[in-house]
Parts: structure tokens; C-alpha cells; sequence
């Protein structure tokens, strides 16, 4: 087949008027069929459509092809429907060859008919080039280990390992804290229902422990991710909570006794915590931990437990874990409006954001659920709260939050309003994105309850000498400026990503966005899996969203990757790198380049040799560039292949 | 009436120059391709060959380039850091330097090879970068090493 004459066919996509809209597809087509070795062209209207599918096959089976070429949108998105049109139809798969005239051409040339089609033509007649040197490969594949591996153990992360665990995988829920829950555990209800949220999440949290494949890694982080789907090495950091968990009850004696108090983080520094400390009363694991930064060493607890678990020379454990799978599910922070004092706050004492309004709120918060104003510790009776803040915002972030703080103020309003009537509540917003279902029906309840909504963005904020603040806004539906003194404002802060990502984006060699959340493979068309395969994404990890969606990423991530857990194979692409022994003087520039350990030095004195361990190459042909002899190779990109596209990106005399 | 159109606005005689554009898979291509997605419209003087990492660029394929008759190389790959390779990019660079070099040694103009980072949702950069590099081409002019007849 290797030396078999090359019998092209040229397919050039219409893609409705996407493409045949702004460049000449007949003129291509007809152009390919001049090329050496193309033997047959056809312009589809969409050749991706069951229909330019079967004439793709059709030209393969009349005109007996050997390769094909598909001039259409993007080989990032369509190079599998090809390849799988193509081995059904007996070519082989990597003897396909895909020219992008869509994404990469017709859409940015719109207004240049001529200079879009003459470009297309360079491209088919590159790619024809490509094409006539492709040779076939075949695909291997690795086995999947069993086990996995869920990051972050909030809402999304949880749900995953709950569908992993029920489908009988064994789970390692990794959890940088020391309770698993993640954000939703902090909050006093959830809209649009208004149900209480450690109520719904609870039972979950439980669930999750008592589920018999799932080991909580709490307290914990990831440090380090090796191998590649199928068989990630993964080296976990037990931080020391300087007790033995399993000796430990979790009465919660030794934190009555610790004399030393400090800002609760669990309630956003209000209230207190000790040195030594139950994370929260529905915690899970059910554990203490021990602050050492802020112990004083007065052993008090140590006296105190009667279980005997504390351990203050406990050190840090390194752990390794071998799993098939990965779900990322890191979560997001709030927008913190500090370092710029947003809208006064950290200037004015009765300017706080939503999370810290949520655990006022909170029957089990700081105040048993009485919302006071910071300065004074009164209960406010006109209270603002500002939609947008470090979102929609040329200044901090430029996207939208996904309507998550709307939702937010809309609630808090609401529920502020229910609990204590002759309270006065006025949003200050751009504009109100209740977009799922049953959100906008909250926000008329907000409406019919008496919350006052004004549409501006507010520009100045001063605070009277009472503690009142005043907020200056245009209201833009009246056309007239305003000024609104309030007892207590609340800044509906925006969704970003969580601090550790870039952190975890590279350890587990994941792209972020412009907006700084991990970006999924395809925004549409592939939400939960990534670039790197066998990684998956859930949550806010991959951009602002609520908690429903954030659920149902959770359990797509398991969905998607039981498809590996359970045919217990991976396909391993088939572009890795090859030695010709030959050609290698086996100086070992490979061995340094490689960042995936593929390539070893072996045996000895004259018997020296490199061994390739294609399953672990990922693809790059780094080490290809590298090699000074030419012994390297990287399948599908060899230097013959691509220098071919070089030279016919030129040609002699035009047409 | 596309065509129509279009006659309008290709009516120029000006010169356009030719320029081979290699793009790592995972973020300039998809920079590239996020360029049409957003329609940001760019001159049609760039030809896109992609490789998987930037750490594949061979100085080989960029002095042929060259030697075939390209006014000017670009090449991209993802910002350093965010190499899907791990560090690809980083050792794009070193390749980068000794091609400076080389270009230099060939009797080209420095303006005639740049490297630039493009992420995959860098779309309008993407179109800004081959924008300027075009207009940047123009000023230097037809490459003196193109052979006769060749376009």
C-alpha cells in the first residue's frame, strides 16, 4: 500500500454560504483537479452532512482513491468525521488531509472574493502536496487504569465522584481544605427556590462519605501529575493536621479549650475561630485540625482530648496514586473588591460583599442569622446592594458573571425582606440576567415583595458621620441623578477563577482563557473534557456558573470518562515520534528534550542504544527538531511532509 | 453579489506580499481559527502550516521558506507557560534566536521573521498580528532572495 501510486480526491465544502459565499468553490475544485495525483473533485454543500459523507465514499469507491483531501472549516473540530468517513470506506485514516478554507479563510476574507479564492487554491495545492507523502498508520491503544482521581471536592467535584463511586470505580476526592463541601456549604439559601443550602448539601456531603469507593482525600493537594490517559502518576501532599484522624471524634473539646481566637475564614472573618478547630459544624471529614501558625504550644487541647488524637510532630505526607482519569473540579473565589476599595469597601464599615451577607444571614453564621451592620452591630433597615462588581467592568473583569450575583442580591433582598418586613431594600444594576428556569419568576417575587431595583451603576459612595452610606447613582430610566442612604450596602461581587488554577492549569497542562477559567476542548460541542485526554472539567473551574450547572458537569465528567473506564482502553494517537537505529549515534539530545520520558539511554559501551516508549509520547516532535542526525522522526509530521507545503505555498508563474 | 463585491474592493494593483505562518495545533491554530469564528477580517497574504507544538518549528522549514520565496515567516505557538508540551515554546526560542541569526547571514531584513504568542481565544490578536506583520512586510518589500517568476 506504502508504494502504491497516490489516487487523490479533492473535496471542497460549501458549508452552506459559509464558505461558497465568499470565495469560488467550483474555481478551487477545478484547480485541484489539475494538481499531480488528484484524480477527482467535487464541491459538497456540506460535506460533513451524512450526504457529503456518502460522497466522499462514493469517489472513493468509483475512482478507487488512496487519500483524501476535505477543503472545509477546521481539522480541530471536523478531523474525526473525516477519518472515520474515511476508514469505512477502506482509506486509511492518516491518509486524510484536511485544508482549513472555512474558519481560516472564507470567514476572514469576507470582502475579498479573488484574494479568499487564490489563498484557497494555495492551501488545496499545499495540502494535495501533504497528502501524497501521508502514510498509513495505524492507531494503538493503552490500558485504563481503574482508578481515579476528582480535584476539589465542592458541588461538582462531589457529584463526580458520587457517579464514579455508584458506577463502582474507586475515587480519590482530593480536597485542598479540611472539610469537604466547597463554596455551597458557606452559603444561607440558594435561588431561584430559596432552599436552605447546607440542608441540600448536607445529605450529600454524607453520601459522599459514606460511599464505599470514594476515599476524601481531605486537607490535601495535588502536587504533581506525570503519565498520560489511562495511566496519570499522581503525587498527592497530605498537609499535617497535627492529629490522627482516626483516632480523632470530632466532640469538638479540644476547640472549647484553645485560648487562642482567630477570624473564622468558614464566615468570612466575622466571628471567630480557634487555633485548633472543627471546621464547621456539618463538616466532613468530621475532624479537627490544628492550625500551627497560630498555635501558642500551651498543649491545652492535647490535655483536653480524651481520645488522645493530637499529634503536634506530625509531618507532611507525600502520596503517590496511579489513576486512569481525572476530573478538575478546583472552583472559583469571589471577585475580592479590596485592593481597589470598590464602592468604598475596606474604606467604610458598612460596605461588605455578598459571601460575607450570606453568613450574617446564616441561622448558624456569626450572629445566629440577625443581619447587623458592622460598625455598630445594629440591624439595618434600608439596605443596597450592587450588582456587576469585578464583572461587566472594563476596570476588573469584562464578562459577565452568568447572572449567578443577579441571582444573588435577588435573594438576599428577598429573604432579608421576608424575615423582617419594615426593611427597605433597593438593587443598584445594569441589567437583570435572570436567564434559567424559575429565575425570572424570583425576581418578580423580589418585585412584588417591595425591592426597590434601579437601573445605573453607581459612581460615588461617601459614608456619614452615623455610618450610613450614601450612594450616589444616575437612575437611567428616570434620566435624573439620585442619592440613596443606606444603613448597610452589599457588593454582589463577581465569579473568578479560583487563586490556585494556574497552579493546577499546569500540572495538569491545561489552557486558561483570557478570562483566566481552564478552557474546555469545544465551548459547545465537548463542555467537559480539555485539551489533555483523560482530563476532564467540572464547575466553576471552566467559568462562572450556578449551582445546577455546576452539578451537571460534575456528572457529565464521569459520563464522559467511563467511556475509557469501562472499554478499559484509550487510543493512543499515531503521531509519535520514530528512531531509524541506523541514523543514531545516540548522543541522547532526545532524552534532555522530551518533557514525557519517552526516550532512555540503554545498555552499554558499544551495545548502546535509545529505547522508545511510544505510549508515553504525547505528539509534540520536539525532539524531532532536536536531533542532530536525522534519526528521529515524528509520524505525520515528518520533515518531507511539511517541507512539501512549504515549497507549494509558492509556484511558479500562477496558474 | 459576493462577487460583486468583491470586484469592488480587489481593484488595488498593490503589491501583496506572500507569508508562511507555522502555528503550534493547540493554541495559534486555534487562535486562527478563532479569528473566523469572531470574523475578524485580515489581508489574505498568510498561508498557515500547522505542527503540533512550536517545539517542532525546524529552522530547516523556515530557511526553506525562504529559499521557496516567502517575503516573510511568522511563527506562534502558546504563550510561554502555557505550552501544551510542558516547554515547546521555550525551546521554540532558542530556535528563534539562531534564526535571527541565519536571517541576517542570508542578506534578509530582520522585520522579515517574527515570532509571536497567540493563545486559542486570542482571535482579534491573531488578525492584529498578521495585519501588522503584513503591513510591516510591505514597507520592506519583495524578499530579494525570491526566484525569478515565482508568486
Amino acid at each position: 500500500m506504502e508504494n502504491e501510486e497516490p489516487r487523490i480526491g479533492v473535496f471542497v465544502c460549501e458549508c452552506g454560504v459559509n464558505i461558497g459565499g465568499y470565495l469560488d468553490t467550483q474555481a478551487v475544485a477545478d484547480y485541484a483537479l489539475t494538481l499531480p495525483n488528484v484524480v477527482h473533485t467535487k464541491v459538497n454543500k456540506f460535506t460533513c452532512a451524512d450526504s457529503g459523507q456518502a460522497e466522499i465514499q462514493e469517489g472513493i469507491r468509483e475512482h478507487n482513491l488512496n487519500r483524501v483531501v476535505v477543503a472545509s472549516c477546521t481539522p480541530r473540530t471536523h478531523e474525526p468525521t473525516f477519518r472515520a468517513c474515511c476508514k469505512e470506506a477502506g482509506v486509511n485514516p492518516y491518509q486524510f488531509e484536511f485544508v482549513n478554507i472555512r474558519d481560516q479563510c472564507s470567514w476572514i476574507h469576507m470582502w475579498d472574493w479573488e484574494g479568499a479564492t487564490a489563498k484557497a487554491k494555495d492551501l488545496v495545492r499545499m495540502g494535495v502536496a501533504r497528502s501524497r507523502l501521508l502514510e498509513p498508520l495505524e492507531e494503538s491503544s493503552v490500558p485504563v487504569d481503574q482508578n481515579v482521581l476528582v480535584i476539589g471536592a465542592g458541588v461538582a467535584g462531589m457529584q463526580a465522584a458520587i457517579d464514579f463511586g455508584d458506577m463502582g470505580y474507586n475515587v480519590y476526592l482530593v480536597e485542598k481544605g479540611p472539610s469537604i463541601g466547597g463554596r455551597m456549604a458557606r452559603f444561607d439559601k440558594v435561588f431561584p427556590t430559596n432552599d436552605c443550602s447546607i440542608c441540600i448539601l448536607g445529605p450529600k456531603m454524607v453520601e459522599v462519605a459514606r460511599n464505599k469507593n470514594i476515599n476524601i482525600m481531605s486537607y490535601s493537594e495535588v502536587t504533581d501529575v506525570d503519565g498520560f490517559v489511562g495511566n496519570f502518576e499522581v503525587t498527592v501532599l497530605h498537609k499535617p493536621r497535627y492529629l490522627d484522624t482516626d483516632v480523632c471524634t470530632g466532640c469538638g473539646a479540644c476547640q472549647e479549650v484553645c485560648p487562642v481566637e482567630l477570624p473564622s475564614e468558614f464566615n468570612e472573618n466575622f466571628g471567630i475561630r480557634k487555633a485548633i478547630y472543627i471546621p464547621f459544624p456539618q463538616a466532613v471529614p468530621m475532624r479537627a485540625v490544628l492550625d500551627k501558625d497560630n498555635c501558642i504550644g500551651c498543649k491545652a487541647c492535647e490535655k483536653a482530648c480524651e481520645a488522645g488524637a493530637i499529634r503536634y510532630d506530625q509531618e507532611a505526607i507525600y502520596e503517590k496514586l496511579t489513576v486512569g482519569v481525572i476530573t478538575v473540579a478546583v472552583g472559583m473565589d469571589a471577585f475580592d473588591p479590596l485592593p481597589h476599595n470598590n464602592y468604598g469597601y475596606g474604606l467604610y464599615d458598612n460596605v461588605i460583599t455578598t459571601m460575607e451577607f450570606e453568613r450574617l444571614l446564616n441561622a448558624a453564621g456569626p450572629t445566629g442569622g440577625h443581619v447587623v451592620r458592622p460598625s455598630d452591630a445594629v440591624e439595618p433597615i434600608t439596605v443596597g446592594f450592587i450588582n456587576c462588581v469585578g464583572s461587566r467592568d472594563v476596570n476588573e473583569n469584562i464578562y459577565c458573571s452568568g447572572g449567578v450575583c443577579c441571582m444573588f442580591s435577588i435573594k438576599n433582598a428577598q429573604l432579608l425582606k421576608e424575615k423582617r418586613p419594615e426593611t427597605n431594600h433597593f438593587i443598584f444594576y445594569m441589567d437583570i440576567r435572570s436567564t434559567m428556569r424559575g429565575f425570572e419568576e424570583a425576581y418578580n417575587r423580589a418585585r412584588d415583595l417591595g425591592v426597590k431595583f434601579i437601573r445605573g451603576k453607581p459612581v460615588e459612595i461617601t459614608e456619614k458621620e452615623n455610618g450610613n452610606v450614601v450612594v450616589r447613582v444616575e437612575d437611567t430610566l428616570k434620566g435624573e441623578i439620585t442619592n440613596v442612604e443606606l444603613d448597610l450596602l452589599v457588593l454582589g461581587t463577581g465569579l473568578v477563577p479560583n487563586e490556585g488554577i494556574n497552579e493546577m492549569g499546569a500540572i495538569l497542562k491545561l489552557p486558561r482563557s483570557a478570562d483566566g477559567f481552564l478552557t474546555e476542548l469545544h465551548p459547545k460541542l465537548a463542555p467537559v473534557d480539555t485539551t489533555t485526554d483523560g482530563v476532564f472539567v467540572a464547575g466553576c473551574a471552566a467559568g462562572p456558573r450556578d449551582i445546577a450547572y455546576a452539578t451537571a458537569h460534575g456528572s457529565a465528567t464521569a459520563g464522559r470518562a467511563t467511556r475509557l473506564l469501562s472499554v478499559g482502553s484509550a487510543p493512543i494517537m499515531g503521531i509519535t515520534a520514530r528512531i531509524d537505529e541506523d541514523k543514531c549515534v545516540v548522543c541522547g539530545v532526545c532524552v534532555d528534550k522530551c518533557p514525557y520520558g519517552v526516550f532512555e539511554i540503554v545498555g552499554t559501551n558499544g551495545d548502546r542504544r535509545i529505547n522508545v516508549v511510544e505510549a508515553l509520547c504525547k505528539g509534540c516532535g520536539t525532539c524531532v527538531t532536536a536531533c542532530p542526525t536525522g534519526a528521529l522522526e515524528q509520524s505525520h509530521f515528518k520533515n518531507d511532509q511539511v517541507l512539501a507545503q512549504v515549497r507549494n505555498v509558492f509556484q511558479y508563474g500562477g496558474e | 453579489m459576493a462577487e460583486a463585491t468583491a470586484a469592488e474592493t480587489t481593484g488595488t494593483d498593490e503589491w501583496q506580499p506572500k507569508i508562511v505562518m507555522f502555528c503550534c495545533n493547540w493554541c495559534s491554530y486555534g487562535g486562527a481559527d478563532s479569528a473566523g469564528m469572531g470574523r475578524f477580517q485580515q489581508p489574505p497574504t498568510v498561508r498557515v502550516i500547522r505542527v503540533m507544538c512550536s517545539g517542532r518549528m525546524d529552522p530547516v522549514f523556515i530557511l526553506n521558506a525562504f529559499l521557496e520565496g516567502a517575503d516573510g515567516v511568522l511563527f506562534s505557538g502558546c504563550h510561554i507557560g502555557d505550552c501544551h508540551y510542558v516547554n515547546g515554546n521555550y525551546k521554540a526560542t532558542i530556535k528563534y534566536k539562531f534564526l535571527k541569526a541565519m536571517v541576517n547571514e542570508l542578506g534578509l531584513e530582520d522585520e522579515r521573521l517574527k515570532l509571536d504568542w497567540i493563545s486559542a481565544s486570542e482571535g482579534e490578536r491573531y488578525a492584529e498580528v498578521v495585519t501588522e506583520f503584513t503591513e510591516q512586510i510591505k514597507k520592506v518589500g519583495p524578499s530579494p532572495l525570491k526566484p525569478e517568476g515565482v508568486v
